[in-house]
């Protein structure tokens, strides 16, 4: 049985003027029907490239150099332009960050959702406002059939990712790929728009991959998790267990880091320095000058993700 | 102020903001402003209503917190205090001195003691000025007499303190990461050894292991130098960690304020609630928040009464009518509510 | 400054640059324009203002190329027997020293009216922005016209050919001053809500300190962008009033006079005393825009990466 989306070794990169960059370095993962993924990571990790590279939007200078993005089993990394297109949007859709760059401000959502629909479909206009429509009360938009004839400043920001979730299911989509969905939402909206992207996931049987840097969230709304650092998947598995006891020394570190566990006015745990740059990644583990653990072997062998004994992958030498 | 009149008399105040109200008009020209109405054209203005009759004191050495979502008004009332905006009505206060209306001369003194902190650390530095000319600036103009070595001595000590390496004091802004970033901006603020520090969203911009990182300089600086904070944020679990007392704003006004335990053990009013079972904890499996009614009302029209009215499951014919004013309950903490004042069901 | 040499040398600047091949072929012609015109005086084989090197026995030679031509005078000649060659490197020089004086007034009046305007807002801005845009509804040519009757009649015609040259720097700077003038409003409107302004207000630096050492130097990339096209509009506009009789006398030719004296001579065949004026004008202008062109899309901020 094949998986639902399967990343096999996938490597993006960069070409720059001082010759290539690797943003992601071999990565692999799955996702089955109804399953919730979140890929972790801070600002540079290669979290958000992975989102692009899987529906092959990634911008000009980044390209894919190896590896593979198989589909229902059949590799899309490779196809022509116009099939990709085909399958963006329909099979798989993807929800950024800021509604507004989604979102044409000239035209009313109703306007934008029948376009959407009719561009993947031989149907009529009617027809695709009813589809609009159900939409947007899936995802509990009030009163929808007024809001169809709004204009995208008319909405609040809740709203308006609200229209996006609701555009990107028009075409019913095996899978959503959400880039920090609510990172620019309120905390309670931001709770509301979880809630909705999980109910959806259970009641539809999609694939949700959530891209974040928020670690609660990602204990909140996924099943399995991949943590990323400089380009590389150090960790990944259940997601309660790798959140609740993580065991590589950077997943570790990250939960430790987060305020709310210790008493006010602690001292937090910090991970000294920051994420190499990604023209500058140490040879082995390029998590080693951050390490507490570091030995010889760090500095020397890139640690590959092995099984741990709690059933979760980890690439770390020491475990 | 009806309020912290018995903790005044253990503390002392280093700020007091009295019934601040800050609007901004942002109707635009003569032109913008006429609107057709009835068959009749009328000047009409638009105001946003960011800051309404807001009052706190906040006392020597503590840490004061103040959250709310986006458009509460937290950032424009750090500006007012800090005197970027003047506000329309209320008084400020500095230990004993009122600084809401002073000429830019006389404010001098007072800029020396209050600095600022800001969000975003890519545009709160100046591009084109290299991390020593940024830190000379503040102690050149404050300090005319001062030596340049004793200048120099100054920055690098300052350097060091916030963890950034004195030997890179030559250069831009651009050649820093987010957090070196934010690091020199807490540089130039710690450099004119300020008695208080309002921070402004200090950590929001930045990755979380390297959040750790500035929440714990902040809090070290906090101590050594005996610093008192006004810190303004959205992340409750931020507040939680580092402040001892947490003012909670909805748009433009107070609705909670009380000591941290006691805010987050025993939250009073239903915006606070809501508020805290929305943070998503890591170890959770769901989100478990508490689900608020109706859309966030724009500060431009605000709702009659209680401003939280129109969300909260609680509300009844009063809220609608009767602005609730702060109350002071048991356990110390001041909550603007009429159902935790009339002891309404609200579990 | 070897740091900064090195800095600049690392710079995506120097960088596209190297790679741009019509931005380095007209950084290339631009330099040799501008070199031909600061060295008119010491490479021209004649001084097309001595009156007495010139002799209008020697009127309407063609260039050496023809048959009727002489290795003499390598252009031939004009309508007053000055060498052509040499009339235009002066006429070069002329027209560089109008357009970079020119767009040095409409940047100074541009950079204050623009910063105050777009510094303080409110009803300075208004005024500010209203004046400006009265000037520009004014057609330069009408202005130009206007002053320079004025002033023919207050001084007469002959101190006019002496002053023209400051003359024209003046109508032509003071006419499109409000491009600059807008130009840094919306950029300094921009930066003044950034934070580092407000941070620079918590210190308490007064407002000339924060608007010009901390808002202008940010504003400058646009400066820099609209200058290189502001050099040769002005230019365009030193030719165009010149050619129309309002600018540089015959005695003291522009490339636009020289054009246009030529100009007179075009159908009984003398071609030259206004073509290679014409081409000389055409290909100096068109690799200032070029580079403009180049310039803007570097430093588009949308585009600027490192």
């Amino acid at each position: 049985m094949s998986h639902l989306l399967e990343v096999q070794d996938l490597k993006v990169k960069f070409a720059l003027r001082f010759g290539d960059l690797t943003a992601i370095d071999g990565i692999s993962f799955t996702l089955d029907k109804g399953e919730r993924l979140g890929i972790v990571g801070e600002s540079g990790a290669g979290k958000s490239v992975t989102g692009f590279a899987i529906i092959n939007l990634l911008s000009k200078p980044g390209f894919i150099a190896e590896g593979k993005v198989l589909f229902n089993g059949k590799d899309i990394s490779t196809l022509p332009g116009r099939e990709m297109r085909r399958l963006r949007g329909n099979r798989i859709s993807m929800i950024f960050q800021d509604p507004m760059m989604t979102l044409n401000p000239v035209f009313t959502i109703g306007t934008q959702m029948v376009e959407t629909l009719k561009a993947h479909r031989n149907i009529t206009t009617r027809e695709a406002e009813k589809i609009a429509l159900e939409k947007l009360r899936k995802v509990h938009i009030p009163s929808p059939e007024k809001r169809l004839d709004q204009y995208p400043h008319e909405f609040s920001g809740g709203m308006r990712q609200r229209i996006i979730i609701a555009i990107s299911l028009l075409n019913d989509p095996a899978i959503i790929i959400a880039d920090e969905p609510t990172t620019a939402l309120d905390v309670t909206i931001q709770a509301e728009i979880m809630d909705l992207l999980q109910e959806l996931c259970q009641e539809e049987e999609m694939g949700l991959i959530l891209i974040t840097h928020d670690l609660g969230v990602v204990s909140q709304v996924t099943e399995k998790i991949a943590v990323m650092y400089a380009g590389k998947i150090i960790e990944t598995g259940d997601t309660q267990t790798v959140v609740n006891s993580p065991s590589h020394p950077y997943t570790q570190g990250l939960i430790k880091s987060l305020p709310g566990a210790l008493k006010t006015g602690e001292r937090l745990y910090q991970i000294p320095g920051m994420m190499p740059n990604l023209t500058a990644i140490p040879p082995g583990c390029a998590f080693n000058p951050r390490c507490h653990l570091k030995e010889e072997i760090c500095v020397k062998d890139l640690p590959l993700l092995k099984r741990t004994e709690k059933g979760i992958m980890a690439a770390c030498h020491m475990i | 102020m009806p309020y912290d009149i018995e903790d005044m008399k253990n503390n002392t105040p280093i700020l007091t903001i009295k019934n601040v109200v800050k609007h901004f008009d942002i109707s635009g020209g003569l032109l913008d402003q006429l609107k057709f109405k009835n068959g009749r054209i009328v000047r009409e203005k638009t105001t946003v209503k960011a800051v309404n009759d807001v009052s706190l004191t906040i006392n020597k050495g503590e840490t004061l917190s103040v959250v709310g979502e986006s458009g509460c008004g937290k950032s424009t009332l750090a500006r007012v205090v800090m005197g970027l905006y003047p506000p329309n009505a209320g008084e400020i206060y500095y230990k004993e001195d009122r600084i809401d209306q002073l000429t830019h001369k006389e404010m001098l003194p007072f800029r020396k003691k209050m600095q600022m902190i800001f969000q975003d650390p890519y545009a709160s530095l100046n591009p084109r000025k290299t991390v020593k000319q940024t830190l000379e600036e503040p102690l050149r103009f404050h300090n005319p007499k001062m030596t340049r070595a004793a200048i120099h001595d100054k920055i690098m000590s300052v350097m060091k303190q916030v963890g950034v390496d004195p030997a890179w004091s030559s250069r831009y802004p651009h050649e820093f990461s987010g957090g070196q970033r934010q690091r020199i901006s807490i540089a130039r603020a710690l450099i004119l050894d300020p008695d208080l520090i309002v921070a402004d969203e200090p950590v929001s911009a930045l990755d979380v292991s390297i959040q750790a990182q500035i929440l714990n300089l902040l809090m070290d600086a906090g101590r050594d130098r005996g610093l008192t904070y006004l810190f303004i944020t959205h992340d409750l679990s931020v507040v939680e960690h580092i402040s001892t007392r947490v003012a909670v704003m909805y748009l433009g006004t107070l609705c909670e304020l009380a000591k941290t335990e006691d805010l987050f053990a025993t939250p009073a009013h239903p915006y606070t609630r809501a508020l805290l079972s929305a943070i998503p904890r890591v170890g959770e499996t769901r989100p478990k928040n508490i689900k608020l009614k109706g859309e966030v009302p724009t500060p431009v029209n605000l709702p009659t009464g209680c401003v939280f009215h129109g969300r909260c499951v609680y509300a009844d014919a009063r809220c609608k009518n009767e602005v609730p004013k702060l109350l002071k309950l048991d356990t110390g903490t001041f909550v603007a509510c009429h159902a935790v004042e009339e002891k309404r069901n609200m579990d | 400054m070897k740091n900064s040499i090195k800095r600049f040398k690392e710079s995506y600047l120097f960088y596209s640059f190297k790679r741009d091949k019509t931005a380095m072929a007209s950084f290339v012609i631009l330099v040799i324009f501008l070199l031909l015109s600061l060295a008119a005086p010491l490479i021209s084989p004649y001084n097309p203002y001595d009156a007495k090197t010139t002799d209008l026995m020697n009127a309407e030679i063609p260039p050496a190329f023809m048959a009727e031509g002489t290795s003499e005078f390598l252009l031939g000649t004009d309508n007053m027997g000055r060498d052509l060659l040499s009339t235009m490197f002066y006429g070069l020089r002329i027209s560089v020293l109008i357009g970079l004086g020119a767009v040095f007034l409409q940047a100074t009046i541009g950079i204050m009216v623009g910063l105050t305007a777009g510094y303080m807002g409110g009803k300075v801005d208004a005024v500010l922005m209203r004046i400006a845009d009265i000037q520009f509804s004014f057609p330069y040519l009408m202005v130009a016209i206007f002053i320079s009757a004025i002033f023919q009649l207050m001084f007469g015609i002959g101190s006019f050919e002496q002053l023209s040259v400051p003359l024209l720097v003046v109508i032509i700077g003071l006419a499109e001053w409000p491009v600059y003038a807008r130009t840094i409003r919306a950029s300094v409107m921009g930066e003044k809500n950034k934070e580092y302004v407000e941070a620079a207000r918590v210190i308490g630096l007064s407002r000339p300190v924060i608007m010009f050492r901390h808002v202008l130097p940010n504003t400058l990339t646009s400066v820099m962008v609209i200058s290189t096209i502001q050099v040769a509009n002005a230019v365009m506009s030193e030719a165009a009033l010149s050619f129309l009789g309002l600018g540089m006398p015959v005695t003291m030719p522009s490339l636009g006079s020289l054009i246009k004296s030529g100009f007179e001579y075009i159908f009984s065949g003398v071609w030259w005393i206004t073509i290679f004026p014409g081409i000389f004008l055409i290909l100096f202008v068109l690799v200032i825009n070029l580079l403009g062109d180049w310039l803007r899309d570097v430093l588009n901020p949308k585009l600027y990466k490192g």
